[in-house]
């Protein structure tokens, strides 16, 4: 289909090329351009979500007169660490990067456990009662208390202001549910159950030495999904947390780079002192810095990730 | 990790399984206790889990009779006094109720708008040039945004617009145009909202339909191209009605959300000068409830949002399976 598209752009020799292009179903004109103009949206596409992404970057390495003085476009002025000198070494920014890496861990691990011991038993067919815990499950996605009731419940279970409460509120994703309920039925087959019971493996032995090692590729995605949500987050430290010891990198840089820069209201260019310099360097130094964890491994789990969410897509 | 390519939707229930399993799927009383003798370590499996939906989805739901109630902290939810329809009323007679209605409701139609044909005209646009280089690259840098913070990308979104440092007044400063305060202004929130939106997730949502397009069938491609038709007009009358079941399932979702806005996002971008624009009812729930503990009030406001939310998730789902065929739930 595309195999006349090939023919052009790659250069062979003139006759040759006008040869194979003679084979083949000629391409109207208009449709030339219009790969051209394909191109150039792409093109477009591309620039305008690469463009402030390389501005930050660039204005983070950058020196702090550089930045405050608006010189930084897409490459690095008068280059330098102290940006990120700065960051590493404000206590806070330490602290909510140690916490988040814990919340992150121990977070991803209690929710994919319960993830698999509830999607699990929901994918046996022969589970008698699995329909009815799957509607209840799915009724949440539609419904919920809201914010008040739940904050009530959390506060009632002495989990404000504790570690867990950004652990076990949100432990249990209804979408990774779907997921892994929806691989298990599909990737395990029935006969292989079968085929344990006459064994004599019973149904949690299955479980740990059959279906978990056949699911890994499944269980990585979901176990990154949590892990970004739970790294990306900042709502549930906002309304359970009081405790600044307590945060997360999120609310940090919130009350860092948020905080500090709304309600600017007049353009003010008047007295830059060298630590409003710095204060504004380390912005682009922390942006950086709280991404480049999930942006250096997205990449290699793009691929798997999307193959999770169209899992998921497929009703269940 | 290649098993995870093998995965087909589950093709419903197997029209040929031997007639020794159905058997043991018996209804009823009896098939539960049966299956639960059998099966009792797995039913203890989903104990927690079942333990955790009760407690964090289902009591919230029956805290929700909050609404109606006029609470005290001494006396507990379901000590406190009834008083009816009180906080609605008070509500609905708030001079902001129409506000937050408006700027929620639009705040969501406008994302909407923008992000669905966006996603779509991507994915298209990527699937007409063939794989390699560029096209891996620019799939790799749109879907990038979708993983940053919600945080980050409003953080980014504010220092690039800054008046004081950002590049976009440094650019209109370039032309003469004099420096925009970008965020104090209440008539820009939407279009920052929503465009900052567009960046960060349409190269998620188009890779949704990117998979559509790759199982369209290539034959339909090959007898449109013997019959002379342009690439546009391939796209127009394959790839568009290829995409449309998955098409119409997102619009449903996102239609069906609209009055779920998030709140994250909002309440990030709020400012003292953008309020009357950037207010909408889930930073009021959170405002009224968890900032001036009114808890009933916020109760209330936030349970009128979610019945209205439901209702138009199944309305917008039914007419969908009306029209298309395609609904939520087959």
């Amino acid at each position: 289909m595309t195999a006349q598209v090939e023919v052009r752009t790659v250069p062979s020799k003139r006759d040759e090329r006008r040869a194979a292009r003679a084979r083949r179903i000629r391409e109207p004109r208009t449709d030339r351009i219009f790969l051209f103009c394909v191109y150039l949206l792409l093109a477009v596409f591309l620039l305008v979500v690469m463009l402030p992404l390389l501005y930050i970057v660039a204005s983070s390495f950058s020196s702090p007169a550089a930045v405050s003085s608006g010189r930084v476009l897409f490459w690095p002025v008068e280059f330098s660490l102290r940006g990120y000198h700065a960051v590493f070494q404000n206590p806070q920014v330490v602290q909510g990067y140690l916490n988040s890496l814990f919340y992150t861990v121990v977070g991803t691990i209690v929710s994919v456990t319960m993830t698999i011991a509830i999607a699990y038993p929901m994918s046996r067919r022969t589970l008698v009662g699995r329909n009815v815990v799957m509607t209840l499950i799915l009724f949440t996605m539609l419904f919920t208390g809201g914010l008040i009731p739940t904050y009530l419940v959390v506060q009632s279970a002495g989990l404000l202001d504790t570690r867990w409460a950004l652990i076990i509120p949100q432990a249990i994703g209804v979408w990774q549910v779907i997921i892994a309920r929806t691989y298990f039925r599909t990737a395990i087959p029935d006969e292989l159950v079968e085929a344990a019971e006459l064994d004599g493996c019973g149904d949690l032995r299955f479980l740990w030495s059959v279906v978990i090692p056949l699911a890994k590729p499944m269980i990585a995605v979901v176990a990154l999904m949590y892990a970004i949500m739970q790294w990306n987050s900042y709502f549930d430290a906002l309304i359970y947390l009081k405790n600044p010891d307590l945060f997360p990198l999120q609310l940090v840089l919130r009350n860092i780079l948020i905080l500090n820069t709304t309600g600017g209201g007049a353009v003010d260019a008047s007295v830059v002192i060298q630590r409003q310099q710095l204060a504004d360097l380390l912005k682009y130094s922390l942006i950086v810095v709280a991404s480049v964890p999930v942006l250096l491994i997205y990449p290699f789990v793009a691929r798997y990730f999307t193959k999770g969410i169209l899992i998921g897509a497929v009703k269940g | 990790m290649a098993t995870l390519t093998t995965v087909r939707p589950p093709a419903g229930e197997l029209p040929n399984r031997p007639k020794r399993r159905r058997r043991r799927e018996r209804p009823g009383i009896k098939g539960l206790r049966r299956s639960l003798q059998r099966h009792w370590t797995l039913y203890l499996l989903m104990v927690v889990p079942l333990i955790w939906f009760a407690v964090f989805k289902y009591i919230p739901m029956s805290n929700a009779v909050l609404a109606f109630k006029n609470f005290n902290v001494t006396k507990g939810i379901w000590g406190s006094p009834w008083i009816g329809w009180q906080n609605f009323e008070l509500f609905f007679h708030n001079p902001v109720f129409w506000t937050l209605v408006k700027n929620t409701f639009v705040l969501s139609v406008y994302t909407v708008a923008a992000s669905f044909p966006i996603a779509i005209i991507l994915a298209l646009a990527l699937n007409e040039i063939r794989t390699g280089l560029f096209k891996q690259t620019v799939q790799l840098v749109t879907y990038a945004p979708y993983f940053i913070s919600t945080v980050v990308v409003v953080s980014m979104t504010i220092l690039v617009l800054s008046p004081r440092l950002g590049i976009v007044n440094e650019g209109l400063g370039f032309f003469g145009v004099p420096a925009v305060d970008f965020l104090g202004n209440p008539d820009y929130f939407r279009h920052i909202y929503v465009w900052s939106d567009v960046w960060q997730t349409t190269g998620y949502s188009a890779v949704i339909y990117l998979a559509a397009l790759s199982g369209i069938d290539p034959a339909l491609h090959e007898s449109a191209k013997i019959d002379g038709a342009t690439r546009l007009q391939r796209i127009r009358h394959v790839d568009l009605p290829g995409i449309m079941p998955t098409a119409v399932i997102i619009l449903v979702l996102a239609v069906g959300n609209i009055m779920a806005i998030g709140f994250e996002k909002a309440f990030l971008f709020q400012n003292p000068l953008n309020l009357s624009q950037s207010e909408i009812i889930a930073t009021y729930v959170y405002k009224t409830g968890l900032l001036n503990a009114d808890f009933s009030l916020a109760t209330a406001v936030g349970l009128f949002n979610s019945v209205i939310n439901l209702v138009l998730l199944l309305m917008v789902n039914m007419i969908a399976k009306r029209i298309t065929g395609n609904g939520l739930w087959s």
